[in-house]
Protein backbone atom coordinates (compact mmCIF):
# COMPACT_ATOMS: atom_id res chain seq x y z
CA UNK A 1 0.00 0.00 0.00
CA UNK A 2 1.62 3.21 -1.11
CA UNK A 3 0.86 6.50 -0.15
CA UNK A 4 -1.48 7.14 -3.39
CA UNK A 5 -4.09 4.76 -1.89
CA UNK A 6 -5.11 7.18 0.66
CA UNK A 7 -6.04 9.79 -1.67
CA UNK A 8 -9.52 9.24 -1.88
CA UNK A 9 -10.09 9.27 1.64
CA UNK A 10 -8.16 12.63 2.11
CA UNK A 11 -11.25 14.39 3.02
CA UNK A 12 -11.83 12.03 6.22
CA UNK A 13 -7.96 12.82 7.31
CA UNK A 14 -8.43 16.43 7.34
CA UNK A 15 -11.70 16.32 9.22
CA UNK A 16 -9.69 14.02 11.30
CA UNK A 17 -6.99 16.04 11.72
CA UNK A 18 -8.74 18.83 12.46
CA UNK A 19 -10.90 17.53 14.89
CA UNK A 20 -8.30 16.40 16.98
CA UNK A 21 -6.23 19.70 16.46
CA UNK A 22 -9.55 21.77 17.76
CA UNK A 23 -9.87 19.19 20.38
CA UNK A 24 -6.34 19.92 21.70
CA UNK A 25 -6.00 23.36 21.38
CA UNK A 26 -9.79 23.68 23.44
CA UNK A 27 -8.02 22.15 26.49
CA UNK A 28 -5.04 24.49 26.25
CA UNK A 29 -7.60 27.23 26.15
CA UNK A 30 -5.80 27.83 22.96
CA UNK A 31 -8.58 27.53 20.90
CA UNK A 32 -9.54 31.15 18.29
CA UNK A 33 -12.95 32.20 17.96
CA UNK A 34 -14.00 28.75 20.23
CA UNK A 35 -13.28 26.70 17.54
CA UNK A 36 -15.96 27.97 15.55
CA UNK A 37 -13.88 29.79 12.70
CA UNK A 38 -11.34 26.68 12.24
CA UNK A 39 -14.51 23.80 11.89
CA UNK A 40 -15.72 25.95 9.23
CA UNK A 41 -12.15 26.40 7.51
CA UNK A 42 -12.41 22.23 8.08
CA UNK A 43 -15.71 21.77 6.62
CA UNK A 44 -14.69 24.04 3.29
CA UNK A 45 -11.07 22.36 2.78
CA UNK A 46 -13.01 19.10 3.29
CA UNK A 47 -15.84 20.28 0.78
CA UNK A 48 -12.41 21.43 -2.04
CA UNK A 49 -10.81 17.47 -1.13
CA UNK A 50 -13.96 15.45 -1.99
CA UNK A 51 -14.12 17.79 -5.05
CA UNK A 52 -10.81 17.65 -6.46
CA UNK A 53 -10.53 14.02 -5.80
CA UNK A 54 -14.15 13.07 -6.86
CA UNK A 55 -12.88 12.23 -10.59
CA UNK A 56 -11.27 9.17 -9.21
CA UNK A 57 -13.75 6.50 -10.44
CA UNK A 58 -16.07 4.22 -8.45
CA UNK A 59 -13.24 1.47 -7.58
CA UNK A 60 -13.40 0.06 -3.88
CA UNK A 61 -9.63 1.57 -2.21
CA UNK A 62 -8.11 0.96 1.03
CA UNK A 63 -8.29 -2.75 0.75
CA UNK A 64 -11.92 -2.76 -0.06
CA UNK A 65 -13.17 -0.86 3.33
CA UNK A 66 -14.33 2.54 1.29
CA UNK A 67 -15.86 2.96 -1.70
CA UNK A 68 -15.49 6.48 -3.76
CA UNK A 69 -18.53 6.93 -5.99
CA UNK A 70 -20.16 10.62 -6.95
CA UNK A 71 -23.76 9.72 -5.22
CA UNK A 72 -21.15 9.48 -2.30
CA UNK A 73 -19.08 12.70 -3.14
CA UNK A 74 -22.78 14.68 -3.83
CA UNK A 75 -23.81 13.07 -0.37
CA UNK A 76 -20.72 14.45 1.59
CA UNK A 77 -20.83 17.85 -0.37
CA UNK A 78 -24.50 17.96 0.79
CA UNK A 79 -23.75 16.99 4.60
CA UNK A 80 -20.51 19.77 4.78
CA UNK A 81 -22.92 22.39 3.74
CA UNK A 82 -25.43 21.11 6.62
CA UNK A 83 -23.19 21.12 8.92
CA UNK A 84 -21.55 24.84 8.62
CA UNK A 85 -25.49 26.04 8.48
CA UNK A 86 -26.12 24.56 11.48
CA UNK A 87 -23.00 26.15 13.14
CA UNK A 88 -23.30 29.63 11.62
CA UNK A 89 -27.47 29.25 12.61
CA UNK A 90 -26.15 27.76 15.92
CA UNK A 91 -23.57 30.19 17.12
CA UNK A 92 -25.46 32.83 18.75
CA UNK A 93 -27.87 30.46 20.52
CA UNK A 94 -24.72 28.58 21.26
CA UNK A 95 -23.18 31.49 23.20
CA UNK A 96 -26.34 32.80 24.85
CA UNK A 97 -26.50 29.39 26.37
CA UNK A 98 -22.72 29.14 27.01
CA UNK A 99 -22.37 25.87 25.07
CA UNK A 100 -20.08 27.93 22.75
CA UNK A 101 -16.89 26.27 23.62
CA UNK A 102 -14.19 24.37 21.32
CA UNK A 103 -15.76 20.60 22.39
CA UNK A 104 -18.79 21.25 20.96
CA UNK A 105 -17.14 21.87 17.32
CA UNK A 106 -15.06 19.18 17.86
CA UNK A 107 -17.86 16.70 18.61
CA UNK A 108 -19.85 17.98 15.53
CA UNK A 109 -16.79 17.58 13.26
CA UNK A 110 -16.03 13.62 14.84
CA UNK A 111 -20.04 13.10 13.84
CA UNK A 112 -19.09 14.52 10.18
CA UNK A 113 -16.23 12.37 10.32
CA UNK A 114 -18.83 9.07 10.85
CA UNK A 115 -21.00 10.34 8.55
CA UNK A 116 -18.26 10.68 5.60
CA UNK A 117 -17.14 7.02 6.96
CA UNK A 118 -20.91 5.96 6.99
CA UNK A 119 -21.11 7.50 3.13
CA UNK A 120 -18.52 5.98 1.44
CA UNK A 121 -18.43 2.54 3.43
CA UNK A 122 -18.26 -0.61 1.40
CA UNK A 123 -17.91 -3.09 3.86
CA UNK A 124 -19.87 -3.72 7.38
CA UNK A 125 -17.15 -3.09 9.34
CA UNK A 126 -16.68 0.42 7.99
CA UNK A 127 -20.30 1.14 8.06
CA UNK A 128 -20.02 -0.27 11.89
CA UNK A 129 -17.56 2.14 13.12
CA UNK A 130 -18.94 5.40 10.82
CA UNK A 131 -22.12 4.31 12.59
CA UNK A 132 -20.69 4.65 16.06
CA UNK A 133 -18.44 7.28 15.93
CA UNK A 134 -21.45 9.48 14.70
CA UNK A 135 -23.86 8.15 17.31
CA UNK A 136 -21.37 8.55 20.20
CA UNK A 137 -20.55 11.98 18.98
CA UNK A 138 -24.44 12.97 18.93
CA UNK A 139 -24.63 11.46 22.19
CA UNK A 140 -22.35 13.57 23.96
CA UNK A 141 -23.78 16.92 22.06
CA UNK A 142 -27.43 16.09 23.55
CA UNK A 143 -25.89 16.14 26.58
CA UNK A 144 -23.40 18.77 26.77
CA UNK A 145 -26.12 21.47 28.11
CA UNK A 146 -25.20 20.12 31.83
CA UNK A 147 -27.13 22.05 34.02
CA UNK A 148 -30.50 20.87 32.20
CA UNK A 149 -32.49 17.11 33.88
CA UNK A 150 -34.48 17.71 29.85
CA UNK A 151 -31.65 17.35 28.08
CA UNK A 152 -29.80 14.66 30.26
CA UNK A 153 -32.92 12.87 30.65
CA UNK A 154 -32.77 12.85 26.39
CA UNK A 155 -29.05 12.31 26.30
CA UNK A 156 -29.69 9.38 28.43
CA UNK A 157 -32.67 8.08 26.21
CA UNK A 158 -30.97 8.16 23.28
CA UNK A 159 -28.24 6.75 24.53
CA UNK A 160 -29.98 3.47 25.87
CA UNK A 161 -32.15 3.20 22.03
CA UNK A 162 -28.79 3.90 19.90
CA UNK A 163 -27.12 1.53 21.68
CA UNK A 164 -30.52 -1.33 21.36
CA UNK A 165 -30.10 -0.44 17.41
CA UNK A 166 -26.36 -0.93 17.07
CA UNK A 167 -26.86 -4.09 19.02
CA UNK A 168 -29.35 -5.42 16.20
CA UNK A 169 -27.30 -3.94 13.42
CA UNK A 170 -24.73 -5.79 14.55
CA UNK A 171 -26.16 -9.06 15.24
CA UNK A 172 -27.96 -9.04 11.88
CA UNK A 173 -24.18 -8.45 10.68
CA UNK A 174 -23.32 -11.24 12.66
CA UNK A 175 -25.46 -13.75 11.15
CA UNK A 176 -24.87 -12.14 7.53
CA UNK A 177 -21.12 -12.69 7.94
CA UNK A 178 -21.98 -16.01 9.21
CA UNK A 179 -24.34 -17.13 5.96
CA UNK A 180 -21.60 -15.36 3.66
CA UNK A 181 -18.35 -15.75 4.61
CA UNK A 182 -16.83 -12.17 3.71
CA UNK A 183 -17.81 -8.57 5.49
CA UNK A 184 -17.33 -6.83 2.37
CA UNK A 185 -20.52 -5.17 0.49
CA UNK A 186 -20.26 -6.66 -2.97
CA UNK A 187 -19.04 -9.59 -1.69
CA UNK A 188 -21.63 -10.36 0.02
CA UNK A 189 -23.83 -9.60 -2.99
CA UNK A 190 -21.57 -12.02 -4.91
CA UNK A 191 -22.02 -14.48 -2.29
CA UNK A 192 -25.52 -14.30 -2.28
CA UNK A 193 -25.94 -14.26 -6.13
CA UNK A 194 -28.23 -16.71 -7.96
CA UNK A 195 -30.06 -17.60 -4.54
CA UNK A 196 -33.80 -17.89 -4.69
CA UNK A 197 -35.17 -17.07 -1.31
CA UNK A 198 -33.47 -16.79 1.64
CA UNK A 199 -32.61 -19.53 4.17
CA UNK A 200 -33.55 -19.24 8.08
CA UNK A 201 -30.44 -17.71 8.44
CA UNK A 202 -30.35 -15.03 6.03
CA UNK A 203 -33.94 -13.64 6.51
CA UNK A 204 -33.19 -13.75 10.64
CA UNK A 205 -30.16 -11.68 9.66
CA UNK A 206 -31.75 -9.54 6.95
CA UNK A 207 -34.77 -8.70 9.93
CA UNK A 208 -32.25 -7.66 12.62
CA UNK A 209 -30.33 -5.32 10.14
CA UNK A 210 -33.40 -4.13 9.02
CA UNK A 211 -35.18 -3.32 12.65
CA UNK A 212 -31.22 -1.65 13.03
CA UNK A 213 -31.45 0.82 9.82
CA UNK A 214 -35.30 1.52 10.98
CA UNK A 215 -33.96 2.23 14.12
CA UNK A 216 -31.33 4.95 12.86
CA UNK A 217 -33.57 6.10 10.12
CA UNK A 218 -35.66 6.97 12.59
CA UNK A 219 -39.50 5.48 10.77
CA UNK A 220 -42.17 3.76 12.79
CA UNK A 221 -42.15 1.01 14.60
CA UNK A 222 -38.33 2.25 15.53
CA UNK A 223 -39.31 5.78 15.73
CA UNK A 224 -40.12 6.35 19.95
CA UNK A 225 -36.22 8.39 20.08
CA UNK A 226 -37.10 10.90 17.81
CA UNK A 227 -39.51 12.97 19.71
CA UNK A 228 -37.60 12.84 23.12
CA UNK A 229 -34.22 13.41 21.57
CA UNK A 230 -35.54 16.33 19.75
CA UNK A 231 -37.48 18.49 22.11
CA UNK A 232 -35.16 17.55 24.97
CA UNK A 233 -31.63 18.45 23.37
CA UNK A 234 -30.32 22.16 22.82
CA UNK A 235 -32.33 23.69 19.93
CA UNK A 236 -28.87 23.95 18.15
CA UNK A 237 -28.01 20.56 18.48
CA UNK A 238 -31.71 19.39 17.70
CA UNK A 239 -30.72 21.14 14.28
CA UNK A 240 -27.27 19.32 13.49
CA UNK A 241 -28.72 16.01 14.16
CA UNK A 242 -32.01 16.76 12.11
CA UNK A 243 -30.09 17.33 9.12
CA UNK A 244 -26.85 16.36 8.12
CA UNK A 245 -27.41 12.30 10.12
CA UNK A 246 -30.31 11.64 7.57
CA UNK A 247 -27.86 12.36 4.39
CA UNK A 248 -25.99 9.50 6.12
CA UNK A 249 -28.83 7.06 6.84
CA UNK A 250 -29.86 7.40 3.26
CA UNK A 251 -26.68 6.29 2.34
CA UNK A 252 -26.30 3.37 4.78
CA UNK A 253 -29.90 2.34 3.52
CA UNK A 254 -28.32 2.38 -0.02
CA UNK A 255 -25.03 0.94 0.63
CA UNK A 256 -26.52 -2.06 2.89
CA UNK A 257 -29.50 -3.26 0.57
CA UNK A 258 -28.78 -1.84 -2.65
CA UNK A 259 -25.68 -2.71 -2.58
CA UNK A 260 -24.86 -5.78 -0.14
CA UNK A 261 -28.54 -7.43 -0.38
CA UNK A 262 -30.00 -6.77 -3.61
CA UNK A 263 -31.04 -10.75 -3.84
CA UNK A 264 -33.55 -10.35 -1.35
CA UNK A 265 -34.89 -7.36 -2.69
CA UNK A 266 -38.49 -9.12 -2.57
CA UNK A 267 -37.73 -9.59 1.47
CA UNK A 268 -36.62 -6.08 2.30
CA UNK A 269 -38.72 -4.49 -0.02
CA UNK A 270 -42.29 -5.65 1.86
CA UNK A 271 -40.64 -5.12 5.45
CA UNK A 272 -40.00 -0.97 4.06
CA UNK A 273 -43.18 -1.09 2.63
CA UNK A 274 -44.60 -1.76 5.87
CA UNK A 275 -42.17 0.52 7.87
CA UNK A 276 -42.60 3.64 5.45
CA UNK A 277 -46.63 3.31 5.86
CA UNK A 278 -46.65 2.91 9.46
CA UNK A 279 -44.10 6.07 9.88
CA UNK A 280 -46.87 8.76 7.17
CA UNK A 281 -49.25 7.39 9.40
CA UNK A 282 -47.89 7.73 13.18
CA UNK A 283 -45.92 11.08 12.30
CA UNK A 284 -48.23 12.61 10.56
CA UNK A 285 -51.44 11.47 12.79
CA UNK A 286 -49.17 12.13 16.05
CA UNK A 287 -47.93 15.35 15.11
CA UNK A 288 -51.59 16.53 14.85
CA UNK A 289 -51.90 16.63 18.94
CA UNK A 290 -48.13 18.73 19.86
CA UNK A 291 -47.91 22.05 21.27
CA UNK A 292 -44.05 21.63 20.93
CA UNK A 293 -42.89 22.52 17.83
CA UNK A 294 -40.16 21.05 18.37
CA UNK A 295 -41.86 17.59 19.07
CA UNK A 296 -44.18 18.74 15.88
CA UNK A 297 -40.98 18.84 13.79
CA UNK A 298 -40.20 15.45 15.19
CA UNK A 299 -43.23 13.42 14.48
CA UNK A 300 -42.90 15.63 10.73
CA UNK A 301 -39.43 14.04 10.32
CA UNK A 302 -40.98 10.39 11.12
CA UNK A 303 -43.28 10.93 8.41
CA UNK A 304 -40.81 12.28 5.32
CA UNK A 305 -38.37 9.61 6.91
CA UNK A 306 -41.26 6.82 5.24
CA UNK A 307 -41.36 8.84 2.34
CA UNK A 308 -37.77 8.49 1.89
CA UNK A 309 -38.57 4.83 2.08
CA UNK A 310 -41.16 4.96 -0.39
CA UNK A 311 -38.79 5.49 -2.76
CA UNK A 312 -35.92 2.89 -2.19
CA UNK A 313 -38.79 0.37 -2.24
CA UNK A 314 -39.31 1.36 -5.85
CA UNK A 315 -36.11 0.15 -6.07
CA UNK A 316 -35.92 1.55 -9.96
CA UNK A 317 -32.94 4.70 -10.65
CA UNK A 318 -35.38 6.65 -10.56
CA UNK A 319 -36.75 5.81 -7.12
CA UNK A 320 -33.28 6.00 -5.53
CA UNK A 321 -32.95 9.24 -7.31
CA UNK A 322 -36.26 10.43 -5.90
CA UNK A 323 -34.97 9.24 -2.64
CA UNK A 324 -31.92 10.92 -3.04
CA UNK A 325 -34.02 14.01 -4.06
CA UNK A 326 -36.04 13.78 -1.24
CA UNK A 327 -33.25 13.56 2.26
CA UNK A 328 -31.26 16.42 0.36
CA UNK A 329 -34.86 18.79 0.46
CA UNK A 330 -35.62 17.41 3.65
CA UNK A 331 -32.06 18.52 4.53
CA UNK A 332 -32.74 22.39 3.43
CA UNK A 333 -35.97 22.69 4.85
CA UNK A 334 -34.91 21.16 8.13
CA UNK A 335 -31.90 23.42 8.44
CA UNK A 336 -34.20 26.61 7.81
CA UNK A 337 -37.03 25.55 10.02
CA UNK A 338 -35.15 24.43 12.89
CA UNK A 339 -32.79 27.33 12.09
CA UNK A 340 -35.53 29.66 12.35
CA UNK A 341 -36.55 28.14 15.82
CA UNK A 342 -33.16 28.33 17.05
CA UNK A 343 -32.39 32.12 15.78
CA UNK A 344 -36.24 33.20 17.89
CA UNK A 345 -34.94 31.60 20.53
CA UNK A 346 -33.36 33.26 23.79
CA UNK A 347 -32.20 32.27 27.23
CA UNK A 348 -35.12 33.57 28.67
CA UNK A 349 -37.98 32.73 25.93
CA UNK A 350 -36.99 29.86 24.07
CA UNK A 351 -39.43 29.42 20.99
CA UNK A 352 -39.68 26.26 21.14
CA UNK A 353 -43.93 26.23 21.70
CA UNK A 354 -46.48 26.95 18.92
CA UNK A 355 -46.80 30.04 21.34
CA UNK A 356 -43.92 31.35 20.36
CA UNK A 357 -44.92 31.67 16.46
CA UNK A 358 -48.68 33.27 17.40
CA UNK A 359 -48.44 36.93 15.23
CA UNK A 360 -44.67 36.82 14.40
CA UNK A 361 -45.98 38.44 11.17
CA UNK A 362 -46.59 41.57 13.00
CA UNK A 363 -42.89 41.77 14.39
CA UNK A 364 -40.55 40.06 12.00
CA UNK A 365 -42.32 40.20 8.80
CA UNK A 366 -39.50 38.63 6.93
CA UNK A 367 -38.60 35.56 9.58
CA UNK A 368 -42.27 35.10 9.54
CA UNK A 369 -42.52 34.84 5.48
CA UNK A 370 -39.86 32.40 5.10
CA UNK A 371 -41.26 30.15 8.01
CA UNK A 372 -44.28 30.38 6.35
CA UNK A 373 -42.24 28.90 2.37
CA UNK A 374 -40.87 26.25 4.76
CA UNK A 375 -44.18 24.74 6.62
CA UNK A 376 -45.63 25.35 2.91
CA UNK A 377 -42.84 23.21 1.24
CA UNK A 378 -42.70 20.41 4.22
CA UNK A 379 -46.15 20.20 3.85
CA UNK A 380 -45.84 19.54 -0.22
CA UNK A 381 -47.35 22.32 -1.86
CA UNK A 382 -46.44 23.88 -5.22
CA UNK A 383 -44.27 25.65 -6.23
CA UNK A 384 -42.12 24.82 -3.28
CA UNK A 385 -39.32 22.43 -3.07
CA UNK A 386 -41.04 19.81 -0.98
CA UNK A 387 -43.89 19.32 -3.69
CA UNK A 388 -41.36 18.01 -5.89
CA UNK A 389 -39.77 15.89 -3.59
CA UNK A 390 -43.03 14.13 -2.98
CA UNK A 391 -43.98 14.13 -6.53
CA UNK A 392 -40.57 12.20 -8.11
CA UNK A 393 -40.50 9.65 -4.73
CA UNK A 394 -44.61 9.06 -6.09
CA UNK A 395 -43.94 9.29 -9.48
CA UNK A 396 -41.37 6.74 -9.34
CA UNK A 397 -43.70 4.62 -7.14
CA UNK A 398 -46.59 4.52 -9.59
CA UNK A 399 -44.02 3.54 -12.39
CA UNK A 400 -42.87 0.35 -9.93
CA UNK A 401 -46.76 -0.76 -9.90
CA UNK A 402 -47.32 0.34 -5.99
CA UNK A 403 -50.03 2.13 -6.78
CA UNK A 404 -51.86 1.26 -3.35
CA UNK A 405 -49.14 2.80 -1.60
CA UNK A 406 -48.79 6.21 -3.66
CA UNK A 407 -52.68 6.52 -2.35
CA UNK A 408 -51.47 5.77 1.16
CA UNK A 409 -49.02 8.61 0.59
CA UNK A 410 -50.73 10.98 -0.60
CA UNK A 411 -53.57 10.42 2.19
CA UNK A 412 -51.47 10.94 4.85
CA UNK A 413 -49.50 13.64 2.91
CA UNK A 414 -52.89 15.52 3.17
CA UNK A 415 -53.73 14.92 6.52
CA UNK A 416 -50.01 15.92 7.72
CA UNK A 417 -50.62 19.33 5.54
CA UNK A 418 -53.09 20.65 8.34
CA UNK A 419 -50.44 21.09 11.01
CA UNK A 420 -47.80 22.54 9.11
CA UNK A 421 -50.84 25.37 7.61
CA UNK A 422 -51.46 25.74 11.22
CA UNK A 423 -48.14 27.42 12.05
CA UNK A 424 -48.66 29.39 8.65
CA UNK A 425 -52.09 30.56 10.26
CA UNK A 426 -50.85 31.21 13.76
CA UNK A 427 -47.94 33.33 12.10
CA UNK A 428 -50.44 35.33 10.19
CA UNK A 429 -54.03 35.47 11.37
CA UNK A 430 -53.49 35.68 15.54
CA UNK A 431 -52.13 38.05 17.59
CA UNK A 432 -49.01 37.05 19.74
CA UNK A 433 -50.20 35.99 23.21
CA UNK A 434 -49.67 38.49 26.61
CA UNK A 435 -46.53 37.72 28.46
CA UNK A 436 -44.09 36.64 26.48
CA UNK A 437 -41.19 38.50 25.89
CA UNK A 438 -41.11 39.74 22.29
CA UNK A 439 -37.60 38.35 21.44
CA UNK A 440 -35.12 40.46 19.07
CA UNK A 441 -32.96 37.90 16.52
CA UNK A 442 -29.34 38.22 16.88
CA UNK A 443 -28.37 39.60 13.04
CA UNK A 444 -24.98 37.10 12.41
CA UNK A 445 -27.50 33.91 10.67
CA UNK A 446 -30.22 36.24 8.95
CA UNK A 447 -28.05 36.40 5.28
CA UNK A 448 -27.80 32.62 5.06
CA UNK A 449 -30.97 31.77 6.70
CA UNK A 450 -32.38 33.75 3.85
CA UNK A 451 -30.45 32.83 1.09
CA UNK A 452 -32.08 28.64 2.45
CA UNK A 453 -35.65 30.01 2.87
CA UNK A 454 -35.06 31.01 -0.90
CA UNK A 455 -33.51 28.31 -1.63
CA UNK A 456 -36.36 26.07 -0.59
CA UNK A 457 -38.56 28.41 -2.87
CA UNK A 458 -35.82 28.29 -5.97
CA UNK A 459 -35.06 24.85 -5.93
CA UNK A 460 -39.06 24.46 -6.18
CA UNK A 461 -39.03 26.55 -9.28
CA UNK A 462 -36.38 24.97 -10.77
CA UNK A 463 -36.16 21.20 -8.99
CA UNK A 464 -34.61 20.09 -12.80
CA UNK A 465 -31.38 20.93 -12.06
CA UNK A 466 -31.20 19.00 -8.77
CA UNK A 467 -33.04 16.33 -10.19
CA UNK A 468 -30.70 15.71 -13.05
CA UNK A 469 -27.81 15.89 -10.87
CA UNK A 470 -29.14 12.98 -8.20
CA UNK A 471 -30.14 10.75 -11.48
CA UNK A 472 -26.68 11.00 -12.73
CA UNK A 473 -24.88 10.20 -9.92
CA UNK A 474 -27.14 7.27 -8.65
CA UNK A 475 -26.85 5.88 -12.06
CA UNK A 476 -23.32 5.97 -12.20
CA UNK A 477 -23.08 5.01 -8.47
CA UNK A 478 -25.28 1.53 -9.12
CA UNK B 1 -18.69 -32.71 19.40
CA UNK B 2 -19.64 -29.14 19.53
CA UNK B 3 -20.85 -27.35 16.16
CA UNK B 4 -21.26 -23.96 14.97
CA UNK B 5 -24.92 -24.42 16.12
CA UNK B 6 -24.58 -24.45 19.56
CA UNK B 7 -22.72 -21.09 19.33
CA UNK B 8 -25.25 -19.74 17.55
CA UNK B 9 -27.88 -21.30 20.11
CA UNK B 10 -25.45 -19.78 23.46
CA UNK B 11 -25.33 -16.27 21.33
CA UNK B 12 -28.62 -15.69 20.59
CA UNK B 13 -29.20 -16.65 24.43
CA UNK B 14 -27.28 -13.95 25.57
CA UNK B 15 -28.50 -11.71 22.99
CA UNK B 16 -32.72 -12.60 23.82
CA UNK B 17 -31.07 -12.34 27.73
CA UNK B 18 -29.93 -8.98 27.11
CA UNK B 19 -32.99 -7.31 25.55
CA UNK B 20 -34.91 -8.79 28.18
CA UNK B 21 -32.37 -6.59 30.46
CA UNK B 22 -33.30 -3.73 28.53
CA UNK B 23 -37.20 -3.95 28.36
CA UNK B 24 -38.59 -5.85 31.58
CA UNK B 25 -36.11 -3.91 33.39
CA UNK B 26 -38.32 -0.70 35.17
CA UNK B 27 -35.36 -0.21 38.27
CA UNK B 28 -31.96 0.62 37.53
CA UNK B 29 -30.53 2.51 34.74
CA UNK B 30 -27.16 0.99 35.58
CA UNK B 31 -28.67 -2.66 34.89
CA UNK B 32 -29.61 -1.73 31.49
CA UNK B 33 -26.31 -0.62 30.82
CA UNK B 34 -25.11 -4.08 31.86
CA UNK B 35 -27.35 -5.06 29.38
CA UNK B 36 -26.80 -3.07 26.55
CA UNK B 37 -22.79 -4.81 27.37
CA UNK B 38 -23.85 -8.01 26.94
CA UNK B 39 -25.88 -7.68 24.04
CA UNK B 40 -22.46 -6.68 22.15
CA UNK B 41 -20.39 -9.76 23.72
CA UNK B 42 -23.58 -11.75 22.26
CA UNK B 43 -23.07 -10.41 18.61
CA UNK B 44 -18.91 -11.07 19.72
CA UNK B 45 -19.53 -14.95 20.20
CA UNK B 46 -21.34 -15.19 17.02
CA UNK B 47 -18.55 -13.34 15.20
CA UNK B 48 -15.92 -15.34 16.54
CA UNK B 49 -17.53 -18.74 16.25
CA UNK B 50 -18.74 -18.05 12.41
CA UNK B 51 -14.94 -16.83 12.07
CA UNK B 52 -13.60 -20.48 13.33
CA UNK B 53 -16.14 -22.67 11.47
CA UNK B 54 -15.51 -20.26 8.35
CA UNK B 55 -11.40 -20.21 8.83
CA UNK B 56 -11.51 -16.79 8.12
CA UNK B 57 -10.40 -13.86 10.12
CA UNK B 58 -11.80 -11.34 9.35
CA UNK B 59 -14.65 -12.05 11.99
CA UNK B 60 -12.35 -11.99 14.52
CA UNK B 61 -10.83 -8.95 13.29
CA UNK B 62 -14.60 -7.26 13.52
CA UNK B 63 -14.54 -8.43 17.43
CA UNK B 64 -11.75 -6.31 17.89
CA UNK B 65 -13.21 -3.30 16.94
CA UNK B 66 -16.59 -4.06 18.92
CA UNK B 67 -14.89 -4.67 22.32
CA UNK B 68 -13.05 -1.24 21.39
CA UNK B 69 -16.49 0.65 20.46
CA UNK B 70 -17.86 -0.88 23.40
CA UNK B 71 -15.76 0.37 25.82
CA UNK B 72 -15.83 3.87 24.34
CA UNK B 73 -19.85 3.54 24.54
CA UNK B 74 -19.66 2.15 28.38
CA UNK B 75 -17.54 5.21 28.77
CA UNK B 76 -19.96 7.60 27.35
CA UNK B 77 -22.91 6.04 28.74
CA UNK B 78 -21.75 6.11 32.55
CA UNK B 79 -20.80 9.88 31.52
CA UNK B 80 -24.50 10.53 30.88
CA UNK B 81 -25.52 8.50 34.34
CA UNK B 82 -23.28 10.37 36.38
CA UNK B 83 -24.95 13.93 34.82
CA UNK B 84 -28.36 12.19 34.93
CA UNK B 85 -27.73 12.09 38.92
CA UNK B 86 -26.82 14.99 39.19
CA UNK B 87 -29.60 16.96 37.69
CA UNK B 88 -32.42 14.35 39.23
CA UNK B 89 -30.97 12.66 42.36
CA UNK B 90 -32.01 9.15 40.56
CA UNK B 91 -31.02 6.67 38.74
CA UNK B 92 -34.57 5.24 38.26
CA UNK B 93 -35.76 4.16 34.79
CA UNK B 94 -39.39 5.90 36.41
CA UNK B 95 -38.23 8.82 36.77
CA UNK B 96 -36.99 9.47 33.26
CA UNK B 97 -41.13 10.77 32.42
CA UNK B 98 -40.55 14.14 31.65
CA UNK B 99 -39.97 13.97 28.17
CA UNK B 100 -43.91 12.59 26.72
CA UNK B 101 -46.36 12.92 24.12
Amino acid sequence: MTLIDFLPIVPEILVLVMASVILLLTAANKCPTAGYVPSLLTLLGAAVLTITTGGLGTDALVRDLVIVDPMGDVLKLVTYLAAMASFVYGRAYLREFGLLRGEYFALALFAVLGMMVMISSASLLTLYLGLELLSLSLYTLVAMQRDSAQASEAAMKYFILGALASGLLLYGMSLLYGATGTLELSGIAEALHGQTGGTMLLTFALVFIVAGIGFKLGVAPFHMWVPDIYQGAPTAVTLFLASAPKLAAFAIVMRMLVLGLPELLHDWQSMLAVMAVASLAIGNLAAIMQTNIKRMLAYSTISHMGFLLLGVLAASIAGFAASMFYVVSYVIMTLAGFGLIVHLSRKDAEADTLDAFRGLNRDHPWLAAMMAVVMLSMAGLPPFLGFYAKFFVLQALVGGGWIALAVLAVMFSLIGAFYYLRIVKLMYFDTPSEGTGRIAPAGDAIGLLSLNGLAVLGLGLLPQGLLVLCVTVVQASI
Amino acid sequence: MITVNHYLILGSLLFAISIMGLFLNRKNLVVILMAIELMLLAVNMNFVAFSHYLNDLSGQVFVFFILTVAAAESAIGLAILVLLFRNLRSIHVDDLGSLKG
